[in-house]
C-alpha cells in the first residue's frame, strides 16, 4: 500500500531545482517547478540508471547529467533518444512547510 | 529512404524520420551481426562488470519493426550507383533509394607496425573486440595498451577494475593530448598511477613482436616491455571507401555541408564518418567522434532527407568515465586560450574563452555527476556566443545557470 512519507522542507528546495530523495531502498527526485509546485519521480534516469537529482531543471524538465536524456517531471513522458522508457511519478502534497510524496 | 550503417547515428535517423512523419519505407542496413547496440559501455560497463557480457541494444527488432524499420544485419553495402539511385549489399540484391544517409562511422586506425589483430594484437571498435579483449583480463596478466587516448584510458581503468596489470605506451609527453586541456589529463593520469596503471609518455614504439610467451614491445630507445596481450588505441579514422568508391568530396571524412549534404545532393552523411562547417567556429569543419553528436546529426540528416534545410548547430558535447571520475566536455576547449579555473570538492572546471571574453569550450573531470550541471550551462552559454563574467565563473559557490538568465 503505498503511504505519503515525508520527504522534505519546501525550503530544502530553490525554484526550479531538484533534489535526492532516499527512502529505504528507494531513491526519488523532488522538483520545486518555476511556479513553485512540488512534484516527485523516480530518482534514477531510465536509460543508465543515473541519479537525475544531479541534472539541471529547465521548465517543466529535468534533464540526466549524463547522457541529457529528458523527461516531462510533473508528467514523467520521455522526450526522444536516448530515453525509451517513461519515468515513474508520484503524487506529492505540502503540508506545513514538509512535502510529502506517496510511494 | 536508404540508411547504410546501423550504428548510434544511423538507428537514430531511422527512427527520426518516423516520428517527423515519414511514412515510405525505410531500409537500414548494418555489416555487424547483432541488434544495433551502443558503443560507450564496451569499455566501461561491459568491460569491468561481472555479468556475462551483452550488448546494450539501442533499438530492440520488436521498436524497430513497430516503426516500419527494415534492417538487415550482417549486410555490407558494396556501391552506390548514383546515376541509378540503388545501392548494391554484398552477397547480392539492391535497393532503390531517393534520399540515402551515410553512418558508416569509424574504424581503428592501424598501426603499421603492428602485426594482424589476431592472436595477442587487437584493436578495439565493436562489441566483437570487447569480448576479445575482455577475456584477457585476467590478474596476473599484463596488458599493454598503446595510445594515452579515451579507448585505452577506459579500457585502463577496467582492466585494473578486473585486476588485469596495465601499461600505457604515448608517443606524446602527455595523455589525451587531442581535445583535453593539460590540467585535466594531468588529473586522470594521476588517478590511473594511484589505482597502478602504468604509463610509458614520450616514448615512440619501434616494433612489436608476438612470442611463443607473448608480445614483447620494443621503445623507440631500446627499451623492452613484455606484455601478454596488447590492444592498440590510437584514434579512429572515418569510414569513408563506400562515398569514396561513389566518387563523393572527401575531407578528413565524407565532406558534408552545414545540411549534411554531401557533394551528391540525395546522399547524406551524418556521425562519426562525417566532418561539417561549424557555425559557432567560422565555419571551421569539424569531425566528431561523440554518441551524442551522432545522435544529434542522425536526427538532423533525417530531418534534411524530409526536405527541412536545417543547417549544423549543436555544441559539440563529449563524456567520458574512468574509475569514479567522468570527464565532460562542450564545445571546442582549443578555440579559447584564455582559461577560468572553477574548482571545488575534487572537481575542477575549465572555461575556455575568446580574447574578447566569449566562451568557446569547457571541460570538467570531478567524482560521479560533479560537474554535470556546469558543463550542460556552459554548452547553453557556448550557444547563445555568450560572454559571461569571469569572476562568476571562477566562484564555485555561485550558481552558474542565474549566467543564463542574462
Ligand atoms: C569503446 C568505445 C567507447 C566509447 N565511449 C564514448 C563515450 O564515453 N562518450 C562518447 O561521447 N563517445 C564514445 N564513443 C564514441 C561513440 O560510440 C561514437 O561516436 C558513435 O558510435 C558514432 O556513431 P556512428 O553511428 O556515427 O558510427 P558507428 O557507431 O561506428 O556505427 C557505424 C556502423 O556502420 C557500419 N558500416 C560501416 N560501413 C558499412 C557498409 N558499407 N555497409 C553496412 N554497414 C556499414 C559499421 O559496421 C558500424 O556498425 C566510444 C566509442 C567506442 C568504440
Amino acid at each position: 500500500m503505498p503511504e505519503w512519507i515525508a520527504a522534505c522542507a519546501t525550503d530544502d528546495i530553490d525554484t526550479e531545482d531538484v533534489i535526492r530523495f532516499d527512502h529505504g531502498t528507494q531513491t526519488f527526485a523532488i522538483y520545486r517547478s518555476p511556479e513553485d509546485r512540488f512534484y516527485a519521480t523516480a530518482g534514477m534516469c531510465t536509460h543508465e540508471h543515473t541519479c537525475l537529482a544531479d541534472g539541471l531543471v529547465m521548465g517543466d524538465i529535468i534533464e540526466c547529467p549524463k547522457h541529457n536524456g529528458r523527461f516531462n517531471y510533473k508528467t514523467g513522458q520521455g522526450k526522444g533518444a536516448p530515453i525509451i522508457d517513461n519515468l515513474k511519478t508520484y503524487p506529492v502534497k505540502v503540508e506545513g512547510g514538509t512535502v510529502f510524496i506517496e510511494a | 529512404m536508404v540508411i547504410v550503417g546501423a550504428g548510434e547515428c544511423g538507428v537514430r535517423a531511422a527512427l527520426a524520420l518516423r516520428e517527423q512523419g515519414f511514412t515510405g519505407p525505410v531500409d537500414l542496413i548494418g555489416a555487424e551481426p547483432y541488434l544495433p547496440y551502443e558503443r560507450p559501455p564496451l569499455s566501461k560497463d561491459i568491460m569491468a562488470g561481472e555479468a556475462e557480457p551483452e550488448p546494450r541494444t539501442i533499438a530492440s527488432a520488436d521498436r524497430l519493426a513497430a516503426a516500419g524499420i527494415v534492417f538487415h544485419p550482417q549486410r555490407t553495402v558494396s556501391a552506390i550507383d548514383r546515376a541509378g539511385k540503388q545501392v548494391a549489399l554484398s552477397g547480392g540484391g539492391a535497393l532503390a533509394y531517393d534520399k540515402l544517409l551515410l553512418a558508416t562511422g569509424a574504424v581503428p586506425r592501424r598501426l603499421p607496425m603492428a602485426p594482424e589483430p589476431t592472436g595477442r594484437i587487437a584493436y578495439f571498435r565493436t562489441f566483437d573486440d570487447a569480448l576479445r579483449i575482455r577475456a584477457q583480463l585476467v590478474p596476473g596478466k599484463t596488458l599493454a595498451i598503446v595510445g594515452g587516448g579515451f579507448i585505452g584510458l577506459e579500457l585502463a581503468a577496467s582492466a585494473r577494475h578486473r585486476g588485469a596489470g596495465i601499461v600505457v605506451i604515448e608517443a606524446l609527453p602527455r595523455l589525451l593530448s587531442r581535445g583535453v586541456p593539460e590540467p585535466i589529463a594531468r588529473r586522470i593520469e594521476a588517478r590511473h598511477r594511484a589505482a597502478g596503471v602504468e604509463f610509458v609518455l614520450g616514448t615512440g614504439l619501434a616494433a612489436i613482436e608476438e612470442t611463443a610467451a607473448g608480445v614483447r614491445l620494443r621503445l623507440a630507445d631500446g627499451r623492452e616491455i613484455a606484455a601478454d596481450f596488447v590492444v592498440i588505441g590510437i584514434g579512429a579514422v572515418p569510414e569513408t571507401s563506400l562515398a569514396a568508391g561513389a566518387g563523393l568530396s572527401l575531407d578528413n571524412g565524407i565532406a558534408v555541408d552545414r545540411l549534411l549534404t554531401t557533394s551528391d545532393p540525395d546522399i547524406f552523411a551524418a556521425g562519426d564518418c562525417c566532418s561539417f562547417p561549424h557555425p559557432l567556429y567560422d565555419g571551421r569543419r569539424l569531425r566528431l567522434e561523440s554518441w551524442r553528436s551522432a545522435q544529434e546529426q542522425g536526427a538532423l540528416a533525417a530531418a534534411n532527407m524530409l526536405g527541412a534545410a536545417e543547417a549544423v548547430s549543436a555544441v559539440p558535447w563529449f563524456w567520458s568515465d574512468q574509475y569514479e571520475l567522468t570527464l565532460q566536455i562542450a564545445g571546442l576547449p582549443d578555440e579559447g586560450a584564455s582559461i577560468v579555473e572553477r574548482e571545488s570538492e575534487g572537481s575542477l572546471v575549465l572555461f575556455h574563452l575568446k580574447p574578447d571574453g566569449r566562451l568557446v569550450g569547457a571541460a570538467g573531470i570531478g567524482p560521479g555527476n560533479a560537474v554535470a550541471r556546469d558543463i550542460r550551462v556552459a554548452e547553453m552559454l557556448i550557444a547563445r556566443r555568450a560572454h559571461p563574467d569571469i569572476g562568476a565563473l571562477a566562484k564555485p559557490d555561485f550558481k552558474l545557470r542565474s549566467l543564463l538568465a542574462a
